[in-house]
């Protein structure tokens, strides 16, 4: 029986996809192949990239654990509520996604040179520390995180939470013992590319954490620290470290979407 | 028991429901029959709390419930597409209810249990929503409402999904349950054939308008 030729059509999809993968997996190649072994190890070992490394894992996970903590109840609410400008409020959440980075970081700096940021600070410092730098990648991952979660509870019917208020729940309730573990998925893949868009933040921190050394200095000020000096091997080095910790993380969401 | 009194109300796509009266006395069992998308769902939602009329009075054993919340209208709510809750073993579900009115695990389990022997369903009790089938669903879904203690059990064609041997069980389910736990049902279909096997009051829902077709009284047709 001859087989069936693929459509004209199908081909020139999978052409596009296949020259898309190339043309990233070239950037990849050639970024791994620029160093050797022994200066990526170099690189490694230095005590401040260590540090930069430790300080990006520590703050990306509590960005996004704090964006997942915002980002449940304002997806929730946008999901299940219709009112008055409800358009624009959803524009308006996704500001932080269109700004340019550096804006952010200007934003965050000018707001706390005003009274209520200044009040702020003396409770919790925020400008040049690692609790700005926390914050810088929360603004942003927040964004994306809501919009995660909006199109998580969307996708949920709510129907069971209707018939959980019937049965003597409070609307809190509901959400609680009904929604969230209906939204388990989600929230994890809320959590991932909140975090994921937390180690790859820059601009903000720059602008409102600064970049000092074994203080406020995480993976990409590294990246940007080592180039402005020259050390393009050093620089290449924590390049690939951060494409590893973005793979694991791929990894990690596909496999706990799978299992949650 | 149930009463609506000049119930009126319009949804944000324009459809309405226009001087609804209604009035279902104690431990009866009322089928509203009408076509699809007259606004059977919308008028049970009214009953339960879940949508709130533009103008009229809900009224349950005499009291003004209007804008009463659900869960203090004491009215069982079995949807259409039933609303099982996702990842919740069959144990869970009926003891939702219990749990939220902070029983005891002891008396929770005795509740279970009675509710799961009833409706057997004793051996689903460790499944998930996801291993049953239609009939099974149905039948986890009248327990779940059941372990509230509802004087009042709303039915959003609850027979629509079961096939013909399975929903001649379910009818005589439905009507024993009815009796055992002296209800008023409130049960939505388009089947002329399940309004005249239960129900003691046939309404039917035309144009945004209450129409009865019989009167309390009448025998049901179930053998």
């Amino acid at each position: 029986m001859p087989r069936r030729l693929p459509q004209p059509f199908w081909l020139i999809l999978a052409g596009v996809t296949a020259a898309y993968l190339v043309f990233w997996l070239l950037l990849l190649g050639a970024t791994a192949t620029y160093s050797t072994p022994q200066a990526w190890l170099d690189t490694l070992l230095k005590a401040e990239i260590r540090h930069a490394a430790w300080l990006s894992l520590l703050t990306c996970t509590a960005a996004a654990a704090a964006a997942l903590v915002i980002a449940v109840p304002i997806g929730y609410f946008m999901a299940r509520r219709s009112f008055r400008g409800k358009s624009l409020l959803d524009a308006a959440l996704d500001i932080p996604i269109v700004l340019p980075p550096m804006v952010v970081g200007l934003c965050l700096l000018i707001f706390f040179q005003t009274r209520i940021g200044r009040a702020i600070e003396t409770l919790i410092p925020f400008t040049y520390t690692v609790a700005g730098v926390v914050l810088a990648q929360f603004v942003v991952a927040a964004a994306f995180a809501i919009r995660t979660m909006r199109g998580t509870f969307d996708h949920l019917p709510a129907r069971p939470e209707d018939v959980a208020l019937t049965l003597g729940a409070t609307r809190f309730q509901a959400l609680w013992h009904v929604a969230l573990p209906g939204a388990r998925r989600g929230m994890v893949a809320a959590f991932c590319i909140a975090w994921a868009r937390s180690l790859g933040e820059f601009g903000p921190i720059l602008v409102f954490a600064g970049a000092t050394r074994m203080r406020t200095e995480v993976l990409p000020t590294t990246v940007w620290l080592e180039l402005s000096v020259g050390n393009l091997e050093s620089a290449v080095a924590v390049s690939l470290v951060m494409i590893l910790i973005a793979v694991a993380v791929l990894v990690v969401v596909r496999a706990t979407g799978e299992r949650v | 028991m149930i009463a609506l009194s000049h119930i009126n109300w319009q949804s944000p796509t324009g459809f309405a429901l226009r001087d609804i009266c209604l009035d279902i006395p104690v431990a009866t069992y009322a089928v509203l029959m009408g076509a699809t998308g007259c606004g059977k769902t919308s008028l049970l939602e009214i009953l339960c709390g879940l949508r709130v009329p533009n103008s009229g009075k809900v009224l349950l054993g005499g009291h003004d419930v209007t804008h009463w919340e659900p869960r203090r209208r004491g009215i069982g709510y079995v949807p259409q597409d039933l609303a099982l809750f996702p990842g919740r073993r069959v144990r869970d579900q009926i003891g939702f209810a219990p749990a939220l009115r902070g029983a005891a695990a002891a008396e929770m389990a005795t509740t279970v249990q009675r509710l799961a022997s009833e409706l057997g369903i004793s051996h689903l009790l460790g499944r998930l929503p996801e291993n049953l089938s239609g009939g099974e669903k149905q039948r986890v879904a009248l327990a779940r409402a059941l372990a509230a203690e509802p004087r009042v059990l709303l039915l959003d064609e609850p027979l629509s999904a079961l096939d013909e041997s399975t929903r001649a069980v379910a009818t005589h389910l439905l009507r024993d349950l009815q009796v055992s736990h002296a209800l008023t049902v409130l049960h939505v279909t388009h089947s002329r054939t399940e309004a005249e096997a239960l129900g003691q009051i046939r309404l039917r829902l035309d144009g945004g308008k209450i129409i009865h077709e019989s009167q309390p009284g009448t025998p049901p047709a179930l053998e």
